[in-house]
């Protein structure tokens, strides 16, 4: 987890030098910029958590109980939402500081919520792509263009909140959508995928 | 039963489809009555698995994974079949340890206390004797005997010819997958099953 905190804050660090911020382009940017390194320490994540399951066949003994498979799912879920969690709240006060934008409540909501989809779509494709050798590969490959909804969505909602403006379109009512609709699929298809 | 075969005839993989971890891509299969596509949930509360992994969570202690499988087959009085397995097994000192740091034959019975929590009717096991030294696959007879006087059944793979003669009454070989060899051990002996068993791996 460690590792993966490290990955966030340095992608975070590495684009505030990069960017050529001033005040009235903070808003256009910095949305960009924290859900670039919280997508890239997810999928990480999800990656080396996937790479530890399959080396210790860690499905297999919760396969082996007569435990609903949507119950499986959600403790994975869980799982994988409280380790992104972490890295997320290690990350939002730094990101704060160095983008110097302030941290509302409204924006933690986003990130739950943000967090919600991308882990939702990971956790199910990770264990798809558990059965495949370039598994660590195919998993961005798998869930980049899934979670694109919800990218756009907590990046807007995320610019919104920044810099509001009027006329836009309800981007956490969508968001809320997008989580309920991946959730759904994701728990009735999860049990189809994990059984061989 | 006995299930005999060379390496790669299938016996793992059998073994896999009656415990719910594969699905057959063929054919029915009937599992104490039940069917294995539509009563697999049922079929897992009945099947009790020793597989080549030990299924256990190496960063928990005994006692841990124990109460965790435990309340997965939602056993009564959890704590108390916990530790009559334990003792049963005879891992009593150890059910503090992580079960990383246990030897392969600890492991090993650990592995067996946790496919008996549920009181299986039918015990599905894959080279029982792996890693165990004598004492160990003597505790093994015990509780294959304890389990076959409850009235259970057994099903297991083995390259011990011995163990298949003293404790199966009926053999099956495989052979590329398919049923080669079926018949009861009653009358049989070593030599025979010895010939039988050559013929069918070549």
């Amino acid at each position: 987890m460690a590792w993966h905190g490290h990955v966030c804050l340095a992608c975070t660090c590495h684009l505030q030098f990069y960017l050529d911020l001033r005040v009235d382009n903070i808003s256009a940017v910095a949305p960009g910029v924290l859900w670039i390194a919280f997508i890239f320490a997810s999928l990480l994540g999800l990656g080396r958590t996937l790479a530890a399951e399959r080396e210790q066949h860690s499905m297999d003994r919760l396969l082996l109980c007569p435990v609903d498979r949507k119950a499986i799912y959600l403790a994975k879920l869980l799982g994988n939402l409280l380790f992104i969690g972490v890295v997320e709240i290690v990350a939002l006060p730094i990101y704060a500081l160095l983008f110097n934008v302030p941290l509302p409540a409204a924006l933690l909501l986003i990130v739950l919520l943000g967090t919600l989809g991308i882990a939702t779509i990971g956790t199910l494709f990770s264990v798809m792509a558990a059965a495949t050798r370039a598994r660590e590969l195919l998993l961005p490959i798998l869930v980049f263009p899934l979670i694109v909804p919800v990218v756009i969505s907590v990046v807007r909602a995320t610019q919104q909140l920044m810099a509001p403006t009027v006329n836009e379109p309800p981007w956490i009512g969508l968001l809320i959508a997008f989580d309920v609709i991946f959730l759904s699929i994701s728990m009735l298809t999860f049990q189809y995928v994990v059984e061989e | 039963m006995a299930l005999l075969g060379a390496n790669g005839a299938g016996k793992t993989t059998i073994l896999r489809i009656l415990a719910g971890l594969i699905k057959p891509s063929a054919g029915t299969i009937s599992v104490l009555g039940l069917d294995i596509i539509h009563d697999i949930q049922q079929i897992r509360r009945c099947v009790g698995f020793v597989g080549h992994q030990s299924y256990l969570y190496e960063e928990l202690t005994v006692l841990e994974n124990l109460l965790f499988f435990v309340r997965m087959y939602t056993v009564p009085h959890a704590h108390e079949r916990v530790h009559e397995l334990v003792q049963r097994v005879g891992m009593e000192r150890r059910v503090h340890e992580r079960v990383g740091a246990l030897s392969r034959g600890q492991v090993q019975r650990v592995a067996w206390a946790r496919a008996l929590l549920h009181t299986p009717h039918l015990l599905l096991l894959d080279e029982p004797d792996t890693g165990l030294d004598r004492e160990g696959s003597e505790l093994i007879d015990a509780l294959l005997a304890e389990h076959i006087a409850m009235g259970g059944s057994v099903l297991f793979t083995t390259h011990l010819l011995e163990r298949v003669l003293q404790q199966s009454d009926r053999i099956v070989m495989l052979g590329s997958g398919r049923v080669v060899y079926n018949e009861e051990t009653a009358g049989l002996d070593y030599d025979t099953l010895q010939r039988t068993y050559r013929e069918v791996a070549s």
